[in-house]
């Protein structure tokens, strides 16, 4: 349980009590990036270099996927392989050879190294610069790492992402200011969110990663990113090597973030209040409607997170804030001080967050607090509710559009119905 | 290097975590990195327990690994010990901290706990699950069980047995030990232990006080019942009791062990499944060309029955258990046929196509490619899904077992009168040649081309209403229409990735505008004479990226918003003003 540490002292940031715990951990991997990654990057192919282990995560996370000839896979190491390096990457060319004759539509071919193939080093970066010339030119071959020691959950999309900045075009020096949206987002929400640009007359809009493999946008001294996710690190930095600036904003989940969220772009493209204001106010409008009547169903219920995607601040925010419940406990993954700084300040005075996990600890002090709301994962959902706490499972807000106003109705939503269901069921 | 999609096993370790998991009393300590924990969701949502495994994880990161990971497992062993404060442990790696080669069995021990610690090596890069639990349970057998006299002598007393061989995590094993426990009981003999599934370490040390032991499952407990039989003496039925046949082969084999006599459990009729298969409807069952893959003790199972007890013609047999490669080939060899031993289910699909078989009996895996290749199945092994831990009882063993069995396999295929029906009205458009079973839906072709897969959800889709009432992304929508038994109910993690498992655009959409089709359920009052609106193309389009599985109920609500406000076109704005004022 990577050296098992009790909750170090308070920090105080934004008014927020801050800690880290280190112990035992409930997490996905970076792997299970790919079961939505590979639903975006419609020509792109994931070949996990791994163990059996690697697969049947993959299998138990993508379910009935499995079976409509996924754009995933992996490649079990066995003994042989663990024998010698060299006769190891022979290997791999043949796997992936066999893989591209079957497939012949990928475009985008990803190594994604787990665990076991970092352990063992196995240069995937390389495989794939030697892979990468051998298609050449139908198919080009990435890599990055969802390995569970480098990785949790949602960062295998930021390693994804981050391996793409490298391959996009480079914007002319010259160019008109561009807009990039970074991460992956569900396709109406995407297409929501271009129209509410083009409404303000901010373009050209781009989002990264672009549906197709040969479609990435291009970047460059001229280009404002906005992140939609607030698990994009690697990526962000990647950007910022290349020359793009990042506009500091909330994350657009709820009515309040999805408005801060558009700001930013209106005030680095200088779009004017009114404008603003009439592009943005059937959203809103139709936001609060939707909003209204789970207010009732979540003021000042009691909700503790247990960390899972780091979309747990911008959640915790919009549920105090638009919601009305109370936070117990705000668990992340991992906190990136400078890309939450904006939820950070609007979080209430006092929310505590903890930062990493050790799982028994804060078993106990979940259970210590009988919160109204638990969110947390499938491993720890059904024990829990068995002890009487009322869950949320976290992965479906990663696979459920929440982004934007018309989805703000949705998020709140997916919070309400274990209430809801509690006070339904009367055996 | 293999490339693989699906694995019909997981990784040995989660064979140890099934038998730990079976138990009480018992804590196991993996060796593994961060992620590894994914496995706890196998037990809790697929087998719907109602607490987490008792596995604790080292989930180990990067940043430890320069540092002392083995400093991490004694931590974690000892932080186990004081927290569950179980009877026995057991400690092993996972695949990735095989390869960082910390010696857990050693560093467990220098911490000298005052219980029975036991390492398990788990080689995770040659063996699977079920080699993984065998092993398991061996090695707990082997340390725990100890010479102990029996209460009584054999002559004043029932005669005891054990069973051996239910785990958590295995397919009907709960219901399957309610019958053998019932027949045990009807034959006047008691049970001493059941292991592993809730037994305790202290159970295991009485393993040795039973006359003699149950082996249901040779997969996972044939190694222990050897070792039993080895160092106790104790003879072993390792008769599988599945089937009627095979039912009574165990029931007399038990009583011959026990001195017992079988006849009051035997007498009468047991099971209703031999007077179903001879009653007349049965008929048209003969010589139905079926083809099984599984385990290997359902696989096996299932071909014995298959053509003896329902008089179908096997015509494909195979199982993913290397294991059990040769018992699986001289089985195959009485039918016929050549065995498929393999773990690529694309091999599977494979040989099921070229046997022209007309019913798959198989895991979820087979379930899935029947599916595609239009034919009926049921499911008699793992690994399955959620659907098939079933919450009333549907054992595979004993007599009920077979009831079950008979009831689960003919479901799939028509009833013998539908099927005569269809015979004599073959030249009837609705009846042609090539109709297929009627559960499969409107509009399936036999066997369409593997691409066109998943068409009954197509063709369902739109019209079915059960699917159209879900009410939203995370409900729970029955996809199959009326199948339940060949296509049940959305899987947790079908509605957990919320994806639907086809492009949409293979989904037929009901004509655009949605007034032109009088039946179309969703449309209340269709016939009122109302105002019909019409969808603007970009609404249209927007509508498509609703997924398929709500899109009719968002197609139905924007035109019930735009009826009832008199809207002649539904724009963008029109969707998502519905959206908001039906979405409570």
């Amino acid at each position: 349980m990577n050296a098992h540490a009790p909750l170090t002292a308070f920090e105080s940031e934004h008014g927020l009590e801050i800690r880290q715990e280190r112990g035992q951990r409930a997490v996905f991997c970076g792997l299970t990036g790919i079961v939505w990654l590979h639903r975006k990057i419609q020509d792109a192919f994931f070949l996990v270099v791994g163990s059996r282990t690697c697969a049947h995560l993959i299998q138990s996370a993508a379910g009935v996927m499995i079976f409509a000839e996924p754009r995933f896979a992996t490649a079990i190491m066995d003994e042989r392989d663990l024998a010698g390096l060299a006769d190891m990457n022979d290997e791999l060319d043949a796997v992936v050879s066999r893989l591209v004759a079957r497939r012949p539509e990928i475009k985008l071919l990803f190594l994604v190294g787990s665990c076991p193939s970092e352990v063992i080093k196995l240069d995937l970066s390389r495989a794939a610069q030697r892979l990468s010339r051998s298609l050449a030119p139908d198919v080009r071959v990435l890599s990055y790492s969802g390995s569970g020691i480098e990785t949790t959950f949602t960062q295998g999309e930021d390693a994804c992402l981050a391996s793409l900045v490298p391959e996009m075009p480079a914007e002319a020096a010259n160019a008109e200011p561009t807009l990039l949206v970074v991460g992956a987002l569900a396709d109406v929400v995407e297409d929501q969110f271009a129209r509410i640009f083009s409404e303000m007359g901010i373009g050209p809009v781009r989002f990264l990663p672009a549906r197709r493999a040969g479609a990435m946008p291009p970047v460059g001294e001229n280009t404002r990113y906005l992140l939609a996710q607030p698990f994009l690190a690697d990526t962000a930095r990647a950007l910022e090597e290349r020359g793009a600036t990042r506009l500091a904003a909330p994350f657009p989940l709820g009515a309040e973030g999805t408005t801060g969220w558009l700001k930013a772009a209106a005030d680095a493209f200088g779009v004017a209040a009114g404008r603003f204001a009439a592009a943005t106010a059937p959203g809103l409008r139709r936001a609060e409607q939707a909003l209204a009547p789970y207010r009732a169903m979540l003021r000042q219920r009691r909700i503790f997170f247990f960390p899972d995607s780091q979309l747990e601040i911008p959640l915790a925010r919009f549920l105090s804030r638009e919601m009305g419940a109370e936070l117990v406990e705000v668990g992340t993954p991992y906190l990136h001080r400078g890309h939450l700084d904006r939820e950070m300040a609007l979080l209430p005075r006092g929310t505590r967050i903890v930062e990493g996990q050790s799982l028994d600890d804060q078993m106990d002090r979940c259970r210590q607090a009988r919160p109204d709301l638990t969110v947390c994962g499938l491993g720890l959902a059904n024990p829990l509710e068995a002890e009487g706490l009322a869950t949320k499972w976290s992965i479906e807000l990663l696979f459920t559009p929440i982004q934007g106003y018309d989805q703000a109705g949705d998020l709140a939503e997916l919070f309400a119905r274990p209430l809801v269901r509690r006070t339904r069921l009367e055996v | 290097m293999q490339l693989t999609v699906w694995t019909y096993e997981g990784p040995p370790h989660i064979g140890a975590m099934r038998v730990a998991t079976a138990m009480r009393g018992l804590h196991y300590v993996l060796h593994a990195p961060q992620g590894d924990t994914y496995a706890d969701l196998l037990f809790t949502m697929i087998e719907r327990r109602d607490a987490r495994p008792p596995v604790t994880y080292t989930t180990f990161q990067a940043r430890d690994l320069g540092s002392d990971t083995a400093a991490i497992f004694k931590d974690a062993v000892a932080a186990a010990y004081e927290r569950f404060r179980p009877e026995a442990m057991i400690v092993g790696a996972s695949c990735t901290a095989e390869l960082i080669q910390d010696d857990p069995g050693g560093l467990a021990k220098a911490l000298a706990l005052p219980i029975p610690v036991i390492p398990l090596d788990l080689p995770a890069y040659q063996k699977k699950e079920n080699w993984g639990a065998s092993e398991t349970f061996y090695r707990l057998v082997r340390t725990l069980a100890v010479p102990v006299k029996p209460a009584a002598p054999r002559e004043t007393r029932r005669p005891l047995c054990n069973i051996l061989g239910p785990t958590a995590l295995g397919f009907r094993h709960r219901d399957d030990l309610v019958e053998i426990r019932k027949l045990l009981d009807a034959l006047g003999i008691d049970v001493n232990v059941v292991a592993p599934l809730g037994a305790s370490p202290s159970d295991l040390g009485r393993l040795g006080a039973a006359d003699f032991n149950v082996v249901l499952y040779p997969e996972i407990a044939r190694a222990a019942g050897q070792h039993l039989q080895k160092t106790f003496g104790q003879p072993m039925v390792e008769t599988v009791p599945i089937g009627v046949a095979a039912s009574i082969r165990f029931v007399e084999e038990v009583a011959t062990i026990a001195g017992v006599d079988p006849s009051p459990v035997l007498s009468g009729a047991p099971s209703r499944l031999p007077w179903y298969s001879r009653s007349v409807d049965s008929t048209y069952l003969t010589g139905k060309r079926v083809f099984i893959f599984g385990d290997a003790t359902h696989a096996l199972a299932a071909a014995r029955i298959a053509a003896t007890e329902l008089g179908f013609k096997v015509v494909g047999l195979g199982s993913y258990a290397r294991e059990f490669a040769r018992e699986i080939r001289a089985e195959a060899a009485l039918h016929g046929i050549e065995a498929t031993i393999t773990d690529d289910y694309l091999e599977v699909e494979a040989a099921i196509q070229a046997s022209a078989a007309e019913l798959v009996l198989g895991t979820q895996m087979e379930r899935h490619i029947a599916k595609r290749l239009g034919l009926p199945c049921a499911v008699i092994s793992a690994p399955i899904h959620v659907q098939d831990f079933p919450a009333r009882h549907s054992p595979q063993m004993g007599f009920e077992g077979a009831n079950v069995l008979f009831d689960t396999w003919v479901h799939p295929l028509m009833m013998g009168l539908e099927e005569h029906l269809l015979g004599m009205f073959r030249e009837d458009s609705e009846f042609h040649a090539d109709a297929a079973p009627s559960h499969l839906g409107p509009g399936h072709s036999p066997v369409p081309p593997p691409s066109a897969g998943y068409d009954t959800h197509a063709s369902r889709g739109p019209h079915g209403s059960p699917l159209l009432a879900g009410e939203g992304q995370g409900e729970v929508c029955d996809l199959s229409g009326d199948g339940p038994h060949l296509t049940p109910a959305l899987s947790f993690q079908e509605r957990e990735t919320g994806a639907p498992p086809i492009e949409p655009s293979r989904i037929e959409e009901r004509p655009s505008s949605g007034c032109v089709n009088p039946g179309a359920p969703a449309e209340e009052g269709g016939s009122s004479g109302a105002l019909h609106s019409t969808w603007a193309p970009d609404a249209e389009k927007e509508l498509r990226k609703i997924p398929f599985f709500v899109r009719g109920k968002a197609r139905a609500n924007t035109e019930r918003f735009a009826r009832e406000r008199a809207l002649p076109l539904i724009t963008v704005e029109t969707l998502y003003d519905a959206k908001a004022h039906f979405g409570r």
